[in-house]
């Protein structure tokens, strides 16, 4: 007898996905975003964007090996993933020891000091682009302007669809005036404007996110309801007022709404496990975002808004859980 | 300048003098009485919350001393004796006297004589893998290996030996707080009385297995052959129909049995080495091994005890 | 739109090898090992002595209470002895073990019974049948049949449900006897209708049998009380409360029984033991186990004595292909790895199932990535990672709170954790524990 007989307790069959399976599909669903990116910003964006994921795997191996003394978890797809979404969150002009001292807090503070993978509150991208933006104002909000094919690194400067709205309406301008200022919804949707790396394209992304629901990774629910309520909210603003509210169309498809809704917002690790948790996240993150966007200080506040719905993740899922079956009685909390 | 300075004098002494009161009053208000004798009892225990004693830790074990009229029930196993002796003169009250005790495993299928016919896969617990079967070797009774014995034990007296794969009990840390044996899935471990040497002469097999069927899955499994009950002076092995049991209370330490078990399941600890020649044709290799092991055993005990007296 | 249960499921690689398979006899065994413990309930009570020479079909095991099981000798023989073999639980269990008398030729006689239709007996007669007959649930959970047939006078069961939804992978025992008794297992409903006054029953066969529906439709034909509903493929479709869900739309009060909605659900091979039970009073003595496995020459279904060891079996289908790692009683969902070959075929063994090298290793468990495939799979609406973790830190109060004791067991959740966590064996292990802490509560 070669080897013994294994024994285990069922089910003894397990379905093809993995985590890594998992991840990797996130990393294809990136690809197209990338690809428009390194369109519009040449080779900067790719420079970005490899300093962020090598520094991201860097980090990670360094703290595993010689802070934490555990297994080192690099290959699981996790760490190149939080180097992408980092680097989809930065201008492409920023300096590079910016992008490491992004990566580190990423990597080493949001998440390998809550324990790793699966175990962080917060998305560890996110954290970082916030870190950064909170340290470095002037590095984060100078955008280089999108020239086509513009493949030189000193691009001309400029600002985001929602930062030149937010400084006009401050000096009293009215959004007919504005508009003329700010690139058409086509333009948006096809990424030929100036913003963070990944979120030019809005319909790059959308053809990743639909990639990521069609491959079971996320669920429809966070996304779509994000960008409904939001959708709804700045409609009613707008409808309002159009002189001093953006249309619903600018509001969606800029700033990184659509980045923030399919790839950070749906973060497996920091949003709700059910379905209604899901929603309920979802609309807290559309509500903070638009209040930010409209009446605070920063013409964006998408991340802002994810990281602080990620706090509230652990009392969803505990006042949020699935319906029992055969338990007729509604839960008494809700 | 002075007002300010007088201002901020008032202000933080009438801060202080409301929070006094209130302090004063809610503290009036919701004391809650305790028994002094309970803090007492709870200084003397051993303060291990090991459990051991049925209550979940020495403070709740300390507030059942106190209100249970009679305590001779009541034991704490890792203070012994003397604290329980102690516990007596505070509350005046009766307590039982118990023979210190020390676990021992009744289990010596190592991976060299029980050897593995399955491997399994799932959580390493012993709990877990003793609901999916009898265990990665052919003998449904001995130690499953997975060490939650280890993973229980509050005072570090346990680890799995690393070649053997079972639990070794260090018995000088051993406090006898049972932890141990409630953790096993098969009742492996067997409280034992402690003498000053720690001599004990135990079988160390479970196995009810027919002869036939125990000796295959296991080199050292009573076969239940009742050799040991009959050379026993002192009616000290107690037989079912395929296993040993040697009583400690009757048993006296005289080793006979030790030498007529022709599977070398029964155990003796920290003998010294007998003078007594030894016909060493007749003894099998693994009877070698396991004296070589004893006196290595015995040896290092002796050297960790020469070091804590020193 | 194909009916189905609202929430959670999977759907895993079928794998029905052996549906085209005709079900075949295997030679009778030399000696069968007839395990006392093979139902759900007390285990039953020895009646031989060593050396008792029995006839085929006689009792050997008495009911040792209500939820308990007559156990019948599949062969005639002598009993050599009463002996503590392994079974599928991966323990020692008491089992009678018979030698075949090779000479007796009711051992050989291939048994032809054909269809009866006529029901002569009344209502008492057949639970009688039912009971003496040791039938249990053969779908594998095992549960005394009679059990479940005994009404108290005030119940409101108006619908029969038959369960040929076979939702296990690669199993196809039940697929292959609706296909070659549907006659039989149509009166065998019948009977239970009459016996329990019911006037619907519905067949419940997932999609993935379209010729078995075909066929059981025709024999349903003239019997307007009985309908076949086609179901959409799913696992765990087979489970009682899912199956009642889909059919019916009733939910199973947690807690309760399927009684508790007016529903008493049967296997199809019950039905048909049923049948064979009241029409010829023949006892359970062998049924259908499907042998199968990616790498077996000829995976096969066959009748097999029960007692039958299930090396007869695999030497029956070519032996052991090279490579082999694990061999389970039962489905790969539900079923349980066994030790060795020597394992008897029990009442609950609906198949078996031989697993090769890459297929049989478990992979090594990982952080959860709270991607919640857990909850979204799950057909008792639980959350599995919060189970194993409350498990594992052995807070079983809150466990209990959590509705761990409604958990199925289907395994779903272990299926589909990207993170191969073993998310069952946790929970299956502090329902245990729940179980013995409410037991002691009471």
């Amino acid at each position: 007898m070669a080897d013994p007989i294994i024994i285990s307790a069922s089910p003894h069959v397990h379905s093809a996905r993995t985590s890594k399976k998992v991840m990797y599909d996130v990393l294809y669903a990136l690809i197209p975003a990338f690809l428009v990116s390194i369109y519009v910003f040449g080779i900067s964006a790719l420079i970005l964007t490899s300093v962020a994921i090598i520094s991201c795997i860097v980090f990670e191996y360094l703290i595993q090996k010689y802070l934490l003394k555990t297994e080192i978890t690099i290959t699981d797809g996790s760490a190149l993933i939080t180097g992408i979404l980092l680097a989809f969150n930065l201008p492409t002009n920023l300096p590079i020891y910016m992008i490491i001292v992004g990566s580190l807090i990423a990597i080493g503070v949001a998440k390998l000091s809550f324990g790793g993978l699966g175990y962080n509150i917060f998305n560890p991208a996110l954290v970082g682009r916030v870190f950064l933006l909170v340290c470095f104002p002037v590095q984060m909000t100078s955008w280089p302007t999108a020239i086509e094919n513009n493949l030189s690194i000193d691009a001309i400067t400029g600002e985001t669809t929602l930062g030149i709205i937010k400084e006009g309406l401050m000096y009293g301008e009215t959004m007919t005036t504005i508009s003329e200022r700010i690139p058409s919804s086509m333009e948006l949707l096809l990424g030929l404007t100036s913003g963070s790396a990944g979120e030019m394209s809005a319909l790059a992304l959308l053809l990743g996110g639909i990639f990521l629901i069609v491959r079971k990774v996320i669920t429809w629910h966070i996304p779509v309801t994000i960008i409904v309520t939001m959708a709804i909210m700045t409609g009613i603003f707008w409808l309002v007022n159009p002189e001093l509210y953006a249309s619903p169309i600018i509001h969606i498809l800029s700033g990184g709404a659509i980045l923030g809704a399919f790839y950070m917002a749906t973060d497996l690790v920091t949003s709700p496990m059910t379905k209604k948790g899901m929603v309920i996240f979802a609309v807290g993150i559309a509500i903070i975002t638009v209040v930010i966007r409209l009446f605070g200080a920063y013409p964006e506040g998408i991340s802002f808004a994810i990281l602080i719905m990620n706090a509230f993740v652990p009392l969803i899922d505990k006042y949020f859980k699935p319906r029992r079956f055969g338990n007729k009685i509604k839960s008494k909390i809700i | 300048m002075s007002d300010s300075v007088l201002n901020s004098v008032f202000l933080l002494v009438s801060l202080g003098v409301i929070a006094a009161i209130i302090l004063y009053v809610v503290s009036k208000k919701f004391y809650v009485y305790e028994n002094p004798l309970i803090g007492d009892v709870n200084d003397i225990l051993p303060a291990a919350n090991c459990g051991g004693c049925g209550s979940p830790g020495c403070k709740a074990f300390a507030e059942k001393l106190v209100d249970t009229d009679d305590i001779s029930e009541l034991f704490c196993p890792v203070g012994g004796n003397d604290v329980m002796k102690q516990v007596s003169e505070i509350l005046g009250k009766e307590v039982a006297e118990k023979d210190p005790t020390v676990a021992v495993v009744l289990c010596q299928g190592g991976c060299d004589v029980r050897p593995k016919t399955t491997i399994y896969q799932g959580p390493r617990t012993c709990a877990i893998s003793a609901m999916v079967y009898g265990g990665e070797t052919d003998c449904q009774y001995g130690c499953l290996g997975d060490g939650d014995c280890v993973a229980v034990c509050d005072f570090g007296a346990m680890h799995m030996d690393e070649n053997t794969g079972l639990p070794v009990i260090d018995t000088d840390k051993c406090t006898s707080c049972e932890a141990c044996v409630k953790a096993c899935p098969r009742d492996i471990i067997e409280m034992r009385p402690r003498n000053k040497r720690d001599l004990k002469i135990f079988v160390g097999c479970l196995n009810e297995d027919k002869a036939g069927i125990a000796k295959k899955a296991c080199d050292v499994a009573c076969i239940g052959c009742s050799k040991c009950e009959d050379i026993c002076p002192k009616d000290a092995v107690i037989m079912t129909d395929t296993l040993a049991y040697i009583d400690p209370v009757a048993c006296t330490l005289c080793r006979k049995c030790v030498e007529v078990c022709p599977t070398h399941s029964i155990i003796e600890t920290n003998f010294p080495p007998k003078k007594v020649k030894k016909p060493k044709d007749v003894k099998t290799k693994a009877k070698k091994d396991k004296a070589e092991k004893v006196t290595a055993d015995t040896a290092q005990v002796k050297s960790e005890k020469t070091q804590a007296n020193a | 739109m194909l009916k189905t249960f609202p929430k959670g499921g999977i759907h895993p690689e079928e794998n029905k090898i052996t549906s085209s398979k005709a079900i075949k006899r295997i030679p009778v065994p030399k000696i069968v090992y007839v395990p006392i413990a093979q139902h759900i309930g007390i285990p039953s009570e020895i009646i031989v002595e060593k050396k008792d020479k029995v006839e085929i079909g006689q009792v050997i095991a008495k009911s040792g209470g209500f939820v308990s099981s007559n156990i019948h000798t599949p062969v005639a023989g002598t009993v050599t002895k009463l002996d503590m073999i392994v079974d599928s639980s991966g323990y020692k269990k008491q089992c009678i073990v018979i030698r075949t008398d090779q000479k007796n030729e009711s051992n050989f006689e291939v048994p032809d019974f054909p269809l009866k239709k006529e029901i002569t007996m009344d209502q008492k007669d057949i639970l009688q049948h039912i009971t003496d007959s040791g039938i249990v649930g053969l779908g594998g959970a095992t549960f005394p049949s009679h059990v479940k047939l005994d009404l108290k006078n005030d119940n409101k069961v108006d619908c029969l449900i038959i369960n040929g939804v076979e939702c296990e992978p690669y199993l196809t025992a039940d697929h292959r006897l609706m296909l070659e008794k549907a006659e039989e297992i149509i009166v065998g409903i019948q009977i239970l209708m009459h016996a329990l006054h019911i006037n619907k029953a519905v067949i419940g066969i997932e999609n993935n049998k379209k010729d078995a529906i075909a066929v059981l439709k025709e024999a349903t034909r003239d019997d307007k009380r009985i309908k076949v509903a086609a179901l959409k493929v799913k696992y765990p479709q087979g489970s009682e409360k899912q199956l009642i869900k889909a059919i019916l739309k009733r939910e199973v009060p947690k807690g309760g029984l399927p009684m508790d909605v007016g529903v008493i659900v049967h296997n199809v091979g019950t039905i048909y033991a049923i049948y064979q039970a009241v029409q010829y009073d023949q006892p359970l003595i062998e049924r259908v186990v499907t042998v199968t496995g990616k790498n077996l020459e000829n995976a096969s279904n066959f009748w097999v004595k029960i007692g039958t060891p299930i090396k007869d079996l695999v030497a029956e289908v070519g032996g052991l292909p090279e490579g082999t790692r694990k061999i389970v009683n039962g489905g790969p969902m539900m079923g349980k790895a066994i030790k060795n070959t020597d394992v008897p075929v029990t009442k609950g063994t609906s198949g078996i199932l031989v697993i090769s090298e890459e297929e049989a290793s478990r992979q090594e468990s990982k952080n959860c990535i709270r991607c919640g495939q857990c909850v979204f799979v799950c057909p008792m609406g639980l959350e599995p990672h919060l189970l194993m973790n409350l498990s594992e830190k052995g807070l079983y109060e809150r466990l209990s709170d959590e509705d761990v004791m409604t958990c199925i067991e289907c395994g779903s959740c272990s299926y589909v954790c990207p993170s191969h966590r073993p998310l069952l064996d946790y929970i299956r292990f502090g329902k245990s524990i729940v179980k013995k802490l409410n037991t002691a509560k009471n």
